[in-house]
């Protein structure tokens, strides 16, 4: 904490956790719910299953936080929500992906899904550049964004914009309106993406690495933009990161995936207080943050071995070949994700695939 | 005892524009205008926002790049302007290891080769020799000698920077900048980098300049961390008091909104207004004075100067003693 007085023209603003325990209590419904999801990636090598069996649901209001390493299937898992795996390779092959009040977005045609993209769920990638377009100014961006899935003229489309744009807090939201995107900073790119994202009020958004490639005054700016919007507007957010100071900022509930599959959900506090999973308690343990304790330059926790890839997985647990815990049930079959049955009154609120935990 | 890199007044300015309309070149004033000191033994840690100057003054360091201005003194001997040859004592000297490891090793080069490489050209010992201190160097970082005739492409992300290790510590370099070593690598493997780029150094008495975003690994690896911005050094202090009393308002709106990976923490974030300056056309006076919570009119008009507010702890700003 500072020394100095926090300065009184300076903004401080508090995060938003005292709803977060409250969400957390609060069973709120669903808005989406996956069940069984397996994304296959066909490569050179024969198809990988980058997502494998992923079941969870988001529920009305929530920020649910999925964390894990490069590589393990967060963007693949959004992508497949989105319709948008990478062609011709892509594909779902099992599970649905049940979105309220529209059906199965696995099940749906390319054109239907067209329809739902930016209007009821919408998605947020990391590097904004790519998916702004260059030689469109950002006004007439949003613009299209808004005309494509709302009946409204060019007048009020522009002022829908220009309220959007105050929103996301672009200073002279009217001027910027005529901006093209490389005259804008990294961090106004990315309140441009949220503002598009935003635009027509959708159910959902999935944020992918939002601001990972942003400093961290500018991440602090866009985190707490998202925490406004979502309460202000109710959307469900489902928030990828690799970062586990940003998942403690804004998750309610966390996933968290290893090599493809999730190894487990708990609610944030449980999982930073009470990690189940050896591989959250490896990850939760190697930050420097949690080394502070046993003082500076003291040689950290480390997980050994890598992470293995996805057409050489080690037989059983998929984490068995790094595991401090492994065990000889571990090597023979993969456990499942299911409730603990050993963490007491937190067990109906959490699941998690480790032998350890689940001794049926 | 003097100080194994002393930089003075160090700036760095790259020419860009100037077109056919007649409109003059300008400058990116990347580095403008740096005093600091690494001692030996010491890992004194750069941080700051990015494009605010932390590679560019890294590659001057190691003389990748030629200051526009100042001193580098490597022990006593100012190598900021020497010419390739008069520098080539000082390569052997001051290495770098790089963020991205793929990007820097060559694709079609053995490890073992890689690092057989600065060794021939600085001309160590007869080939059995060198064969030896490949093998040494590999046991230093954790690779097995089996590696030796691999390819970069058939390791991961940790392994390479392993390799990039090596290679910078080939020839017994007092110094070595490494500029976001970690950066590009997951956290299970970060840490296994970290515990052992501190083992290298209690063990070879190396001297680090460290560059990193990841405020919570500076705070565990660095005895000193120095805060950049735009070019400038606004504070500079020993690690826990630079954490505990951080006294420069840029410093403190850092440090604030770095997220803290505890959810039964409160965090009081100090939101910055506004974008980061271009270092084309800092703000005159103090280059913070755009986005300063506590900015008045005198701040545009001087440039604030580093001054010694504890022992050892520096802070650039003129209104320091009014709200601290
Ligand atoms: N276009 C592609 N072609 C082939 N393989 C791919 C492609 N995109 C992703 N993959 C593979 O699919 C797996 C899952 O990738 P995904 O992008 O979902 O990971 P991620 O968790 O988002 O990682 P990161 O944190 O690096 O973004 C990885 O093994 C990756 O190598
Ligand atoms: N060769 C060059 N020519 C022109 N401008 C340059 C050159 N190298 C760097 N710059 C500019 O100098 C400034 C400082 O860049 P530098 O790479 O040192 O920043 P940094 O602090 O390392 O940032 P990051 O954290 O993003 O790595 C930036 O504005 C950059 O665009
Ligand atoms: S199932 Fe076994 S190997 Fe896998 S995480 Fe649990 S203890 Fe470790
Ligand atoms: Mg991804
Ligand atoms: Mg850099």
């Amino acid at each position: 904490m500072p020394t100095s007085p926090a300065p009184t023209d300076g903004h401080p603003v508090s995060s938003p956790h005292a709803p977060a325990g409250a969400f957390a209590e609060e069973i709120g419904r669903s808005v989406l719910t996956v069940k069984g999801l397996t994304t296959e990636l066909r490569v050179e090598g024969g198809p990988i299953q980058a997502v494998k069996d992923v079941s969870f649901d988001l529920r009305a209001g929530e920020t649910l936080g999925i964390v894990g390493e490069s590589g393990c299937g967060k963007s693949m898992t959004a992508l497949s929500i989105m319709g948008l795996l990478p062609r011709p390779i892509g594909k779902i092959v099992t599970g649905s992906i049940m979105l309220e009040d529209v059906g199965d977005l696995a099940q749906l045609p390319e054109a239907r899904m067209k329809a739902v993209r930016g209007d009821d769920v919408s998605m947020i990638f990391q590097e904004p550049m790519t998916s702004l377009n260059p030689v469109f100014t950002v006004g007439f961006q949003i613009c299209e964004a808004i005309q494509t899935h709302r009946p409204v003229g060019r007048t009020a489309a522009r002022a829908k914009a220009v309220e959007m744009l105050d929103l996301v807090g672009i200073p002279l939201p009217e001027l910027r309106f005529d901006s093209y995107p490389h005259q804008l900073s990294g961090g106004m790119r990315q309140r441009v993406m949220i503002a598009m994202a935003l635009a027509c009020e959708p159910k959902i958004m999935l944020a992918d690495e939002p601001t990972t490639a942003l400093d961290v005054t500018i991440q602090a700016q866009i985190l707490n933009l998202m925490n406004r919007l979502k309460r202000e507007t109710g959307t469900s957010i489902l928030l990828i990161t690799h970062d586990l100071g940003v998942i403690a900022k804004m998750a309610q509930r966390v996933l968290v995936m290893y090599a493809g599959v999730v190894v487990e959900e708990a609610p944030v506090r449980s999982l930073f207080g009470q990690p189940l999973h050896p591989y959250t308690v490896g990850l939760l343990k190697s930050m420097p943050s949690a080394n502070r304790r046993s003082g500076p330059r003291q040689r950290l926790h480390t997980i050994q071995g890598v992470v293995p890839s996805l057409n050489a997985l080690p037989r059983g647990c998929r984490y068995s070949d790094r595991c401090p815990d492994v065990h000889d049930r571990c090597r023979q079959a993969e456990p499942p994700l299911a409730a603990p049955d050993d963490a007491g009154d937190t067990a109906t609120a959490r699941k998690v695939r480790c032998w350890l935990h689940c001794k049926t | 005892m003097p100080p194994l890199l002393e930089v003075r007044g160090l700036r760095c300015h790259f020419p860009v524009g100037g077109d056919f309309l007649g409109r003059a070149p300008q400058s990116v004033k990347a580095v403008d205008g740096v005093d600091v000191s690494i001692f030996k033994g010491e890992a004194l840690g750069l941080v700051g926002e990015s494009g605010c100057g932390k590679t560019t003054m890294g590659r001057n360091v190691v003389r990748l790049d030629e200051p526009t201005e100042g001193e580098i003194l490597f022990e006593g001997t100012n190598i900021a302007n020497l010419r390739e040859h008069e520098l080539r004592r000082f390569r052997r000297e001051i290495q770098i290891i790089f963020q991205n490891p793929m990007s820097s090793l060559n694709p079609r080069m053995t490890v073992g080769n890689m690092l057989m490489e600065p060794l021939r050209l600085h001309r160590i010992g007869d080939r059995a020799a060198c064969q030896r201190r490949v093998q040494e160097l590999l046991d230093l970082v954790g690779l097995k000698s089996e590696h030796r005739d691999r390819y970069p492409h058939e390791f991961s992300g940790g392994q390479r920077q392993r390799i990039g290790i090596a290679r910078a510590l080939a020839l017994n370099p007092k110094l070595v900048v490494c500029d976001e070593p970690v950066s590009a690598l997951d956290v299970s493997i970060q840490s296994q980098i970290i515990n052992l780029l501190m083992d290298l150094q209690d063990e070879l008495g190396l001297s680090y300049l460290f560059i990193s975003h990841d405020l919570s690994i500076v705070e565990h690896m660095c005895d000193r961390v120095a805060v950049m911005y735009l070019g400038r050094i606004v504070e500079i202090a020993p690690t826990e008091d630079l954490y505990r009393r951080r006294l420069h308002p840029y410093t403190n709106a850092l440090l604030s909104a770095v997220p803290v990976p505890d959810p039964t923490i409160e965090s009081e974030e100090i939101i910055l207004e506004g974008g980061v300056p271009s270092p084309i056309d800092p703000p005159p006076g103090c280059h913070f004075s755009t986005r300063c919570p506590f900015v008045t009119e005198a701040c545009s008009a001087q440039t604030p100067e580093l001054v010694e507010r504890h022992p050892g702890h520096w802070v650039r700003c003129i209104r320091i003693d009014e709200i601290t």
